[in-house]
Parts: C-alpha cells; structure tokens; sequence
C-alpha cells in the first residue's frame, strides 16, 4: 500500500540501483487433503503484500522477518524466479516484471542470489570447479575449457578457497559448509552482478564460522562494487552488517529506516518485540521479556486492519479488532483455567465456529437451549480478569440478544506509511489521522455509558 | 580428583543422571567415527544443564547415547547411571520401559516427529496407555488437557491433526508430550533450532517455568550460546566429542576458563558485536582427531605441551571444570612444556 | 577428472561389507561366465549350434552324455552342449539389445515427462501405464508376432519385443526421481543463475537420477532372459535356423522328459536358471551397495579401545623437540 504519507527515502534515481513500488505476490494455496475433506476453501496467500522500496547501490538492505513474513519471497521475486502478481520492479529504471523467461535471462547477469543452506545448493554430481564456471556457460560468455578454469580459478581465488587449484576439481561432498558456501558465493560473483540477494547464507553455518562468511562478503562487496539484499530472521548478525533494515511482518514492511534507528529507537511494536525476545550470551539477562502472544497467523486470511494487532502490546481502537480475536482471547484465557472451571465455561458458549468468520460484527453463541445471559457471563468474566487487554479498546458495544451475545467492534483503518524519524513505519501509532480516530471514538465512549 | 558437577540451590544429594566417561564410536567400514570420546557430567533434579557445541562435536550423539537411542552400527563404552540405575548395556526392553515415563526426549524437527494421520488426543492418549496403563480414560483426558493447557495450548483444539499446527505449536506438543508422564529427566536436542526467534523466546520461558515448578533434570542440547544463557543453570562446551568446560552458567559466561569457549563467545554475533571474530581453522574431523588436546591446532594460547599431551581434567578459579593445560595442574606439565607452540599458518584452503 | 568421478561411483563398491559385497560379487562371476561363452561361443562349443554332423558321421539322435556328445544329443540331431553356449550368445546378445534400446527410450521419456509435467506429462504416464498393465508375455507375443513379417524373428525382433515390455518400467522410476530432484536447492539455483532449461536437464537432473539406472538395468536384463526364453517356449521366439536358443530347445524337450532323456531338458534349463539367478545377484547386489540406509545397516560396530586422555590417564605420549602443529584436517 503504497501511497503519499511517505515514499521510502530516495535522492536521485541513478542513485537507486533498484525501485520498488507496490509489489504484490500471490501464491494460489490448495487446501490439504483434510481441509478439502472438510469442505474448506482453497486459499491464496499474499506472501508479498504492498512493498515498497529503493535499493541504493553500494549499501546493504537487510530484510529481517520471521517465518511467514514473505522475505524469502520477496527477495526471488525481486529476482524474477517468482512471478510478481502486481507492482514494478525496477533496476536501474528497467522494469523487471511482466517479462518472459528468456527476457529476463540476460538481466540475471546483473543480480544474482545466494541460497541458505550450502550444503544443497551445489548438485553434488559436479565438481566446484565446473559448478562455478557454469554460469558462464549458460550465459554463453565463454566456451573455451581452459579459459572456463582460469575464470573458475580467479573466483575461487577471491573467496579464500586458495590455491584455487585444490578445490577446482573437488566435488561438493568434500568440502566443508564455510568452504561450500564460499564456493556459492564465487559462483554468484563470477558474472560480475550488480545486485546479490543472500537469502540466509550463514544461518546454516557454525557461530565461529558465520564471522567469516560475513567478513568475505564485506570484502567482496567494496572489491567488486556490489550491492546486497541482506535477508535473515537474525538480527543480531544483521545489525552487523546492513546499512538499512525493512522488518517484514505477514508479507508488509512494517519499518525500514538505517540499522542503528532500528535498533536503538524501534518504532514499530513488532521491531521491538523482536529485539526483546533475541537471546543473548548474557545470563544476568533473564526470561520473560514480555513477548507479544500467540504466533504469526495464517496467512491466507490475515488479521483485519493491522496484521500484527492481535499479537501487539500497544494495539488500539482502530488497530483492527474482530472476531477471530474474540476467540484467541477465549481459548488462551481457558488454558489458564483449571480443568473444572474450563468446562464451566465453555458449557457457558456455543459452537465457537462462527467466530473463525472475519468479521467486525458478530456472535458469541448461546449453547444449546441457553440463553443469552451465559455468554455474556463468560464475557463479564474474561474481562474482569483482563480489563486492560488491548482487545478491548476495540470493542464498541456488545449486545445481550437470544442467539448470544452480538459484539460489535470498531472500524479498522488499514495502516499507512508514515515518516518518523528517518525511517518509514507502518504503524497506527505514528499515524495522527489513526490517533484523531481512537480519540474521537473515546471521547464518545466516555461520554455514554460503559460498555 | 573431583569431576561431578555440584548441584547447588536445587535437588542436592544425588544426581538423577550420571555420565561417567561415555564413549559412543561410529563403524564406517574404514576407521571409526569418535563422536563421543570420554564425556563425564551430572545433573541432579530440577537442574538445566546446557550442552553446547559446534556441528559434528558429537552433541547430539550424546543425547542419543544417554538415551540408549543410536543406530546399530554404533558403539558405547562407559557408564551412564539413571538414578543409580546403569542404562549402558541395559536390554533393549529395559530401555523401552524407563524412556517416556522416566527419560524423555524432545527433537528438533516438531513436524516430522509427530504421526500426521493421528490427532493430538490420539497421540496422547496412546503414550499414557502405553505407559500408565493404571489410568482410566477419564484421568487421561484430564492429565492430557491440563499439560497441553499448561503449554498454551487450547483445549479447544484437542481432537486437531498436527498439520492444522504452525511449528511453534507443534513443539510446545511435543513437550507436552513428553511431560504428561512426568519424566525425571528430560532431554530437549536443539529444541528451538527449526523455530522464529519469538516462538523460540516463547518455548524458553516454558522451559524455565518447569524449572521451577517440576523437579525435572534438562539436558538441553544446542549450539545457540543465547539460549544456554538464558535457560540453563549449568553449561557444558563441547569440542570434538570431548567437553572443554563445564560449570555454571553465569561463572562459564562470565569468566570462561577454556580458550575455546572464551572464541566462542567472541565468535558469537549478538545485539553488541562490534567487530567480526572468528576462530582460525575448521573443526576437526572425529575420525582422525588431533593428538593431546583437541584444540591446539586452532588455539589463540596453545603451549607445547598441548600438543603432547590430553589435558587433565583440573578445577579453574571460578569454579567450573576444565580441560587445559593453561590451568595446569603445574606439576604435570613438564619442563619448558609452557612455551608457546610454533605452528604454520592456517592455510586459507584449511579455512572452514 | 574422469578418474576421480569413476572412483566415486566405485567407492560404495569398495566399501561394502558382508552379504551385499558377496551377493554382488557372486552375481559379476555368474555374469562374466556366461559373457564369456557368448563372446568366445566360435572357441568354445565344440560345434554349430545348427550341426547335425561332423566329418561326415551324423551325429546320433538323442544320444545320451558320452565323450563326443558331453551334454549328449537333441531329437534333432544337435549337440546340446554347443547349443547351450551358442544359446548363451543368443541370450546375451537379445538382452544387451532389449536394456541398449529400454534406456535410450524409457530414460528421455522419463526426463522429459518428469521435468516438463503437464499434459505432455500426463499422457506419457496413461499410456506407460497402460503398457505396463499390460501381461507382459502377452504384450511380447503380440508384438514378436507383428514384426515377425518384416525384420523376421531373430534376435533384433525378440529384442524389441522386450523392450516394448521394460520402456514404462525405466520411465516410470527416472520419472520420479526427476520429480523429486527437480524440487532440490540446486536445482533451484541453477535456474536462479540463468541457466536454459536443456542445460538443467541434462547436467543437474540427469547425473543425479543416472544413479538408480544400473540396478534396475540388471534386474531387468534378468527378467529379459525369462521373457525371451517364454518366448522361444511357446514358439514366437527365435527360429532355430536363425540362432540357439534356450527356451526354444526347452520345448523340444518336454517330450523327452517322458522317455527318461533328461539332458536335452536339464542343460538349457540350468543355464536359464544360472544366468537369471547371476543378474538378479548383481543387480540385488548393486541396490544395496549403492543403497545408502541398506549399506549403513550392514556396517559393522568398531571396538571401542581405552584411549589415554581419559580422566586421570595423562600418559605421556613423546616429548619430541616442538615442531609446527598439526594441521587441522577438513571436516
């Protein structure tokens, strides 16, 4: 959702190696075979949601997101591996996406990729010195044996893995992960790219090792002039070695702006909660760190309004409360109770289904030939125990009628850009139109009588 | 000389787990596989002991080996005291009885350890029938609603196939799997590893509320330093299938006494890195390790004798166990045995 | 750089241990004899496999083993044992023909099907699948009988008749292995790197799925024999004028089995047996030997020796004059 409240820093476009602007990716998803024996619909997932974006040349752009979060996509969509849906990608103001393969083959010389696990990325029926030359044979650049082994030697010189001539005819299987992923990492330079995408390339590797890979791809990149697409859910190492970081939540970036802003003064809830539930080498830091609930959800039918608000400490009004909500409260407040009291309750409700229906006006049912009063007892007292959950902000009224108890809930704003500082979040709480709103909505509420 | 690890504030007395120098050696058709090579440590009850280590130090293999759960072509030698009782060389079916109710296992892989065709109340139901055959379908019913309770899980989602899980979900499933017969010792293998930072922060916040509410022993198997520090009492550096140091956490972290620990700390990239260190050189190969100690080819303080001679296992000043020559005994090490050892350079093709 | 990717296929080989090493290698000998009859059949079998007579004496009718005659003598008048080596040659010959043809089909089909999918994908399948479904004798017969008319029915005909019978079996397995790699990392990044799809094919996925072909190869030259000599049985085999054949002097011998003359039935029948037997050794055998879970169950456990550097045990392994340290070898 890209839009005018902020457009992600740029200076000039030739600055920019690559523009981003409202890219969109969905992948059709067709139901398990349970789902489909159970009548649930097939599904699409937008794993890459509204990005916007610039890659200056030279830096490192980090995306840092958790599984789900859509940056293993974004990035091979970026590269045309995947088929954008919608949305432009630009490098160096050629538009990347709407071309076939065999268009885009040529452009795959300027921005290559480093995949995550190194043992797998190299077909173990080749040997190094013949997997790193490839590419220049696919791109047909150059045919001459010997010429392909000197180009090999050359690439596998720069990346460490000297004397070349050890490792040339090697086969993947002999080689360590840190040399494996060296190896990977020649074979990606050796085209002379523009842009690298490195998809996790330490994260498989040992702790005394990622420090290597790091400290090479660092050479490589002021070597050779590259500039890089940082994707990773660590970002402790990212910290390290980006000079901007987009945090990625549910296929949204939810805050882009230079590391240090991200680290010392996060402005988006999830940003900090990531940086509080990072474990550190230090025992005088101990458990809880006050985790946001729950997990990231499912991500074919994604929360209302602000994908995080179910999970975020700091959600309001506007954030985007609904039923499913209602329902993640009720079962959670049920695993604190004991057994007896458990069944006491939920005797107290019906079949909670209609709940799983995203909706800002619904029910909590009325058990079989019960009345309206029990769900709403269940409710008083799910509320008692936790008046100041955020969920609550988001409740306008709630009804007590015979089918159940009708809970309605406030309008949800979907979350702009927005400039803070000089990173971009996209978040209700910098918004003064989303904060005017839950203002509003609470003068009214004061006014009249508790809900 | 002393080599059991004290149990301090909890359990004392006994430990419930006692290692003494497990070896576990792998046949490859050519030289065996030293994946466990004289390993020695204790827990009492109600302790967290971390084991941390590299890829291929054996760590895993240990957990395994404590649990009888290796393949056939492995090979144990040593002693491995459950409650005083020996599980090294006990029968196939001894070993069947004592894991789950008493010995327990978490996985690293949530998704593929559970059986997709069975619901979560029939995955539950089958171990406490099996193990607790003295229950009656109610109790278990209960018991089970009541762990998974006690993990987050709703109860509502009782009779739900694994799949309709996310990964965080399913490992809390495990734990209460492996809970609900209230085992004395638990060993969680690189329990986090597959799983989100807050998911992982999630299930270690799990994982010290048993600590202080049950009286359960942990190993908790892992490379990740953060999580040791953040979860366990007690830590135990593994290095190429021997253990370098071992002692509590917080004395470990703060002053580790093992120059490989002490790399491994600053090799480790955390929220306050400044700069990129690493250690020099790869890990060893378990089937042709370097003779003496281990570590030496790859040591900042290696010293003559280092490559002479296996470390004695001595006390460091803040108390932990150690494997190195650095922390004598004095007497042992002989004449100019404390100069510094003259090695070549690594060569950038011996680089990891 | 081919010796080294030759020894990698070997090592598995080498390396094996217990019943698969003896099953494979006992399979090669088996093979190797009967190679080795066809090859040298001219130097070994003392006469032709059509003579009915040597130095102008004609040799007996059904005469039993004696010196000249060491298997004895058919209802035809042919010598049994130069019929069974010649018979060899024949066996040997249609098979090596029947896989030769099997894979240049049964492996391209199943790349292209598996790599490409779709449609194309689909009606490959149905109709492997129905020839597949298919009895295969029947399948054989039909198509032994059609071609008999134009090539005659020789050894290239049987041939191709049991090709007919083994392409879907080839295409089936490197079909599916190909699904299964073409969803690997480094598939993925062969694409990742611009790599033409015909490139992919050939040097990513094929090389990775080659390695499940020789076992099957030898498995179905086994049952390739049995075919062929069911062939020759019931008539629709080779002529006899055309080559010896096994199955062929089977049927001849059915009648004599009731007059007590068992040496026209016995030979070519043991010799069917043996060879059989020989693939189906060498192709079990190279299943497991190439089978990694198999070849990890048969190894054995090491002994376990008291190493000093265990607690307390410092013993003093040399106090040589320093030298450089030991350098760490690769994992």
């Amino acid at each position: 959702m890209s839009d005018t409240a902020a457009q992600p820093s740029a200076e000039t476009s030739g600055e920019n190696v690559l523009e981003v602007r409202d890219l969109h990716t969905t992948y059709s998803v067709r139901g398990s075979f349970f789902d489909r024996l159970r009548g649930r619909e097939s599904g699409s997932v937008r794993a890459v949601d509204g990005v916007s974006l610039d890659l200056r040349r030279g830096e490192v752009l980090g995306l840092v997101g958790e599984s789900g979060s859509g940056k293993t996509t974004l990035g091979r969509t970026l590269l045309g591996l995947v088929e954008a849906t919608s949305g432009s990608i630009r490098l160096d103001g050629e538009e990347l996406t709407g071309r076939s393969e065999a268009e885009l083959r040529p452009l795959r010389r300027r921005m290559q990729i480093v995949f995550q696990d190194p043992h797998a990325s190299l077909n173990p029926a080749m040997t190094i010195g013949a997997l790193v030359a490839d590419p220049l044979r696919f791109h047909k650049l150059v045919s001459d044996r010997e010429e392909l082994r000197a180009r090999a030697s050359e690439a596998l010189e720069r990346v460490g893995l000297a004397p070349a001539s050890e490792f040339l005819d090697k086969f993947p299987a002999d080689l360590s992960g840190g040399q494996k992923q060296r190896a990977v990492l020649a074979r990606a330079i050796i085209l002379g790219p523009d842009v690298l995408v490195a998809d996790e390339p330490v994260s498989m590797l040992d702790m005394s090792v990622r420090a290597k890979i790091l400290e090479l791809m660092l050479e490589l990149k002021d070597e050779l002039d590259l500039t890089y697409i940082y994707i990773t859910h660590d970002l402790a190492t990212a910290k390290f070695f980006c000079d901007r970081i987009a945090i990625m939540y549910l296929g949204q970036i939810v805050e882009l702006g230079p590391a240090a802003d991200i680290y010392e003064r996060p402005h988006h809830p999830y940003t900090a909660a990531l940086l509080r539930a990072i474990p550190e080498p230090d025992p005088r830091r101990t458990v809880p760190r006050d985790l946001p609930r729950g997990e990231v959800p499912d991500a074919v039918v994604p929360p209302l309004g602000c994908p995080f608000h179910p999970r975020c400490p700091k959600a309001f009004e506007v954030c985007g409360w609904e039923s499913r909500d209602l329902r993640t409260l009720l079962e959670d407040r049920w695993t604190r109770l004991s057994q007896d009291d458990y069944e006491r309750e939920r005797a107290g409700v019906g079949n909670l289904d209609v709940l799983d229906v995203p909706s800002v006006d619904t029910i909590l049912p009325v058990p079989d030939g019960g009345t309206g009063e029990q769900p709403a007892e269940v409710l008083a007292a799910m509320r008692a125990d936790a008046a100041d959950d955020p969920f609550w902000s988001g409740v306008a009224a709630t009804e007590v009628t015979d089918a159940g108890v009708r809970v309605r809930f406030h309008e949800p704003r979907v979350p702009r850009d927005l400039r803070v500082d000089r990173s971009v979040v996209r978040c209700h709480l910098h918004d003064p139109e989303a904060l005017a709103a839950a203002e509003e909505i609470r003068r009214g509420r004061d006014g009249t009588q508790n809900v | 000389m002393n080599a059991v690890g004290d149990n301090r504030e909890r359990g004392g007395g006994e430990p419930i787990l006692d290692v003494r120098d497990l070896r576990v050696w792998y046949g490859t058709g050519g030289d065996p596989v030293r994946a466990v090579d004289g390993v020695s440590f204790s827990i009492g009850a109600g302790e967290t002991l971390g084991l941390v280590g590299e890829s291929g130090c054996g760590k895993s293999t240990l957990g395994r080996g404590v649990l009888g759960l290796l393949p056939d072509a492995a090979a144990v030698a040593g002693s491995v005291r459950f409650r005083g009782r020996e599980l090294v060389g006990l029968s196939v079916k001894g070993l069947r009885e004592l894991r789950g109710p008493e010995l327990g296992l978490i996985f690293q892989e949530p998704m593929t350890r559970l059986d997709p065709l069975q619901t979560i109340e029939a995955h539950f139901r089958e171990t406490l029938r099996t193990h607790r055959p003295d229950l009656d379908d109610d109790e278990i019913r209960r018991r089970s609603l009541e762990t998974l309770a006690g993990m987050g899980i709703p109860r509502t989602r009782f009779g739900q196939y694994p799949h309709e899980f996310s990964g965080g979900m399913r490992q809390r499933i495990m734990i209460a799997l492996a809970l609900v017969l209230e085992p004395k010792v638990l060993i969680a293998d690189e329990p986090t590893t597959a799983l989100d930072v807050i998911v992982e922060a999630q299930i270690l916040g799990i994982l010290a509320d048993l600590r202080r509410n049950f009286d359960t022993a942990i190993l908790l198997i892992t490379h990740n330093l953060g999580i040791v520090a953040e979860a366990c009492d007690r830590v135990a550096v593994m290095y190429a299938g021997e253990i370098a140091e071992e002692g509590d956490a917080r004395e470990v972290f703060a002053e580790p006494a093992h120059p490989y620990t002490r790399e491994l700390l600053r090799s480790t990239i955390s929220l306050e890195t400044t700069g990129l260190n690493y250690i020099p050189g790869a890990p060893p190969s378990l089937i042709d390790p370097p003779p003496a100690c281990r570590f030496h080819p790859r040591c900042p303080n290696a010293m003559r004798v280092c490559a002479e001679r296996h470390p004695i296992e001595v006390r460091a000043p803040a108390g932990q166990r150690v494997s190195c020559w650095l922390h004598g005994p004095e007497g042992e090490i002989p004449e100019g045995g404390r100069e510094p050892l003259e090695r070549e350079e690594f060569l950038e093709a011996e680089e990891a | 750089m081919r010796q080294r990717r030759l020894s990698r296929w070997l090592e598995p080989i080498r390396e094996s241990t217990g019943v698969s090493r003896w099953i494979f290698w006992i399979g090669v000998a088996i093979v190797a004899f009967f190679v080795i009859l066809a090859v040298f059949a001219p130097l070994l079998a003392p006469y032709g496999f059509d003579q009915v007579s040597a130095d102008g004496v004609r040799f007996p009718k059904q005469g039993s083993p004696d010196g000249t005659h060491l298997f004895g003598t058919t209802v035809g008048n042919y010598d049994v044992l130069s019929r069974v080596i010649w018979g060899a040659r024949t066996a040997i010959e249609v098979v090596v023909l029947a896989v030769v043809f099997s894979l240049a089909i049964g492996v391209p089909l199943g790349l292209f099907s598996g790599y490409v999918g779709g449609r194309a994908d689909r009606v490959l399948v149905l109709i492997m699948d129905a020839l597949f479904a298919f009895p295969y004798i029947l399948l054989a017969i039909v198509i032994a009988f059609l071609l008999s008319d134009k090539l005659g029915q020789g050894v290239v005909t049987a041939a191709i008749a049991i090709t007919a019978v083994y392409v879907p079996q080839y295409f089936r397995v490197v079909r599916n292995h190909v699904i299964s790699v073409r969803e690997e990392p480094y598939v993925d990044a062969a694409r990742a790197l611009g790599a033409p799809r015909r490139t992919i094919v050939s040097r990513y996925v094929l090389q990775n799925v080659i390695q499940s072909v020789p076992a099957l190869a030898t498995l179905n030259a086994a049952d390739a024999i049995l075919t062929l000599a069911a062939l020759g049985f019931l008539g629709y085999g080779i002529q006899p004028t055309d080559a010896a054949e096994w199955g062929y002097d089977l049927q001849r011998a059915i009648d004599d089995a009731g007059a007590v003359i068992w040496w026209t039935g016995l030979y070519p029948g043991l010799a069917i047996v043996l060879l059989v037997t020989g693939f189906t050794l060498l192709g079990e055998g190279l299943n497991d030997v190439i089978n990694p879970l198999i070849r990890a169950r048969s190894t054995a456990k090491p002994e376990i020796e008291e190493q000093p550097g265990g607690e307390g045990e410092a013993a003093i392994l040399s106090m040589e004059p320093p030298r450089g340290g030991e350098e760490p070898r690769g994992p």
